[in-house]
């Protein structure tokens, strides 16, 4: 595999990033000062790292509801992304998205989805955009193991081979769905995948590396016109469904190993692969991240919240005058 | 007894599903451990066991189509379709199938499902989890709407909803689930198509539903102190609608506003103006009044939200405007 020291410390950051930004949000929810549902990615980042590290703008994805990671991994900036999650006019969606319609079209990233299984066939369209327009960009849908079970994903899974499309279905098996364990075996979504006619794989999600191995492949094949591909990335997530879920209903014992054995972030610098990146290198990345997260809190809080005449406006109003 | 809405639903649940064997219910998670996200499902999996308390994958379509398909053939399933949002996914399964079969099959079909769902906005769920969508459901001929407002209400229309023959959407409001109030034990039904005259009164009419009718008692407390006596009329029911109740207090008033959280536009405020102008025109003092939610989608943000939403404020408004015509 191929891989530069810049991309190396580009991994690292951006997982670093990921997981010390909701760990932030973690404590500044439960103390109230963010308002919706918030749904943490924790354990997961490698899979978005390793999607998005070799993507530029053009570039496109599509989201779940578990979706800062795809944000930070993608490009969007922590400050527009806080501003956004806080719902204050700058954010990126002048806070009438929040937590799960958070997006960035400069990015490339198509949003964050609250409905499950929303986002497949939005990926598959920027991917006929990439295709009918011949510019070599690639299209990635991040998928819940519980959303893989929608007719929306089974239909996109058919149109991208139908239309050979330059795709990638990223199926994130973290097993569990709300409070619900996974019935399927691991394995069971990239086997359905493959009955579709595409080529996938089973890889472990907590292992970057092998990750951004399978990624890499599957965006060669996606440039080059070779159609779309299928990865199921096993993972655990580490945290309840949404804040505030104690997870109750999990085997405490199983879920404290697996919270270990699945971290993504210890396994990489582990790595002999990512030796080049010293103690000092990280000591100086750490410190860069920790200010970029305090700042944007600052930025946040110090914002203005919409005013009520933002209520009307980016919407086609054919109501004028009597809109209540 | 005094309960919750949640409560409410709960208990007719245990009731109903002990009652009849055919009542099934099933949807995302209603057999965890918690009983679904808002413990509506709580206990059941234990009383009635995993094959009447069925816990489906993520796939609505599926979950309300084959609730339809297990009711045309026997069963009375009550099906969780967590957020009306979530029509989008499903809505073939409701206007193609479900609503259609009895008509289309020549009487030969009865499809006794119930679709529960959870509407509304407060909860600062945003564009996807906030809608109210009952106008759509409203609209569709073949399945009944029911919007309950209160506990006692929503146990009475529940009970009847899983009863009934024919397919009924159950919408119940998320910013009302811990409301409490005066219960009936044991059996209670509450015929559908007849609304509720929550206050009585002789100056305005306020018609409402589900949330919008606790706040037109909200509003009609505060009117009284000023003199205006309000009569809230709780619908209870979209479809069928008790159209016979509204004109009657509109005879008496003369005068109208009707509360709705949906969207303006083909609302059920839309539908009550369009009754009053159509046979309530002779008693009409004044222009009907709407009060609505805007015509746009419902903002993430809590201090948008909350100017979005009706409002006691705004009933207040229109019920003055109203009045000074
Ligand atoms: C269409 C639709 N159905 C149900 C839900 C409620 N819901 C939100 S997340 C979720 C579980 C999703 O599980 P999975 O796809 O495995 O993603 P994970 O939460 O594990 O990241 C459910 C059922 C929803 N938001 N949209
Ligand atoms: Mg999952």
């Amino acid at each position: 595999m191929d891989i530069s020291p810049e991309k190396l410390a580009d991994a690292y950051r951006l997982m670093k990033t990921i997981r010390e930004f909701e760990e932030r949000m973690r404590s500044e929810y439960q103390q109230g000062k963010l308002p919706g549902f918030i749904h943490i990615y924790r354990n997961q980042e490698a899979i978005a790292v390793a999607a998005c590290l070799d993507m530029t703008n053009a570039d496109y994805i599509a989201s779940t509801h578990r979706g800062h990671g795809h944000c930070i991994a993608k490009g969007c900036e922590i400050e527009a992304m806080l501003l956004e999650l806080a719902c204050k006019e700058d954010g990126l969606c002048n806070g009438k998205g929040g937590s799960m319609h958070i997006a960035d079209m400069s990015k490339g990233m198509l949003g964050a989805n609250a409905i499950v299984g929303g986002g497949p066939p939005i990926a598959a369209g920027a991917a006929l955009t990439a295709k009918t327009l011949g510019n070599g960009a690639v299209s990635l849908a991040f998928i819940g193991d519980g959303a893989a079970d929608q007719g929306t994903v089974a239909e996109s899974l058919n149109l991208a081979v139908v239309l050979q499309l330059p795709m990638i279905f990223m199926f994130e098996n973290n097993r569990y769905a709300e409070f619900t364990k996974s019935p399927k075996p691991d394995g069971r979504i990239a086997e359905r995948a493959g009955a579709y006619g595409m080529p996938s794989e089973v890889v472990d999600g907590s292992d970057f590396f092998a990750m951004y191995d399978a990624c890499q492949r599957a965006i060669k094949r996606g440039r080059e016109g070779g159609g779309p591909t299928a990865i199921e990335a096993l993972c655990n997530r580490y945290y309840g469904h949404f804040e505030g879920d104690a997870q109750a209903y999990r085997d405490q014992d199983e879920l404290a190993e697996e919270r270990t054995a699945s971290d993504p972030i210890p396994r990489f610098l582990a790595d002999p692969r990512a030796a080049v990146l010293t103690v000092d290198k990280i000591a100086e990345i750490d410190a860069a991240i920790f200010a970029e997260i305090d700042r944007g809190f600052e930025v946040t809080y110090a914002a203005a919240d919409p005013t009520p005449d933002k209520l009307y406006t980016d919407v086609y109003i054919h109501y004028e005058g009597r809109l209540r | 007894m005094k309960m919750s809405i949640r409560e409410a639903i709960n208990q007719t649940l245990h009731q109903e599903m002990a009652r009849d064997e055919r009542v099934i219910v099933m949807g995302e998670d209603v057999a965890s451990d918690q009983g679904g996200v808002y413990g509506i499902t709580d206990g059941l999996p234990a009383k009635f066991g995993l094959h009447r308390v069925i816990d489906t994958p993520i796939t609505e379509s599926a979950i309300v189509g084959a609730a339809g398909g297990a009711a045309l053939t026997g069963l009375r399933p009550v099906a969780e379709l967590m957020f009306v949002d979530f029509l989008g996914v499903c809505l073939d399964q409701i206007l193609n199938q479900i609503a259609k079969f009895r008509y289309m099959f020549g009487g030969q079909a009865r499809t006794p499902v119930v679709i529960r769902t959870m509407i509304g906005a407060g909860a600062g769920t945003g564009p996807q989890h906030s809608q109210i969508l009952y106008p759509l459901l409203a609209a569709i001929p073949g399945i009944k709407v029911v919007t309950p407002a209160n506990a006692a209400d929503a146990k009475g229309l529940l009970t009847t909803a899983i009863r009934d023959d024919d397919p009924v959407i159950f919408c119940e409001h998320k910013a009302l689930y811990m409301d409490e109030c005066e219960v009936p034990e044991g059996e209670y039904l509450l015929p559908f198509g007849q609304a509720r005259t929550a206050v009585s009164g002789s100056d305005i009419t306020i018609v409402g539903m589900s949330r919008t009718a606790v706040l037109a008692e909200e509003a009609a407390g505060v009117l009284a102190q000023r003199g205006i006596s309000a009569e809230v009329i709780d619908l209870r029911t979209l479809s069928p609608l008790d159209e016979g109740t509204v004109l009657e207090s509109l005879a008496k008033t003369g005068r109208l506003v009707v509360v709705d959280e949906a969207n303006p536009y083909c609302s059920m405020a839309s539908e009550i103006a369009g009754l009053a102008v159509e046979r309530g025109f002779d008693t009409l003092d004044a222009p009907v009044k709407r009060v609505t939610s805007p015509h746009t989608p419902v903002p993430a943000t809590p201090c948008l939200e909350l100017e979005y939403v009706p409002s006691v404020d705004k009933i207040i408004a229109a019920v003055e405007e109203t009045l000074a015509y």
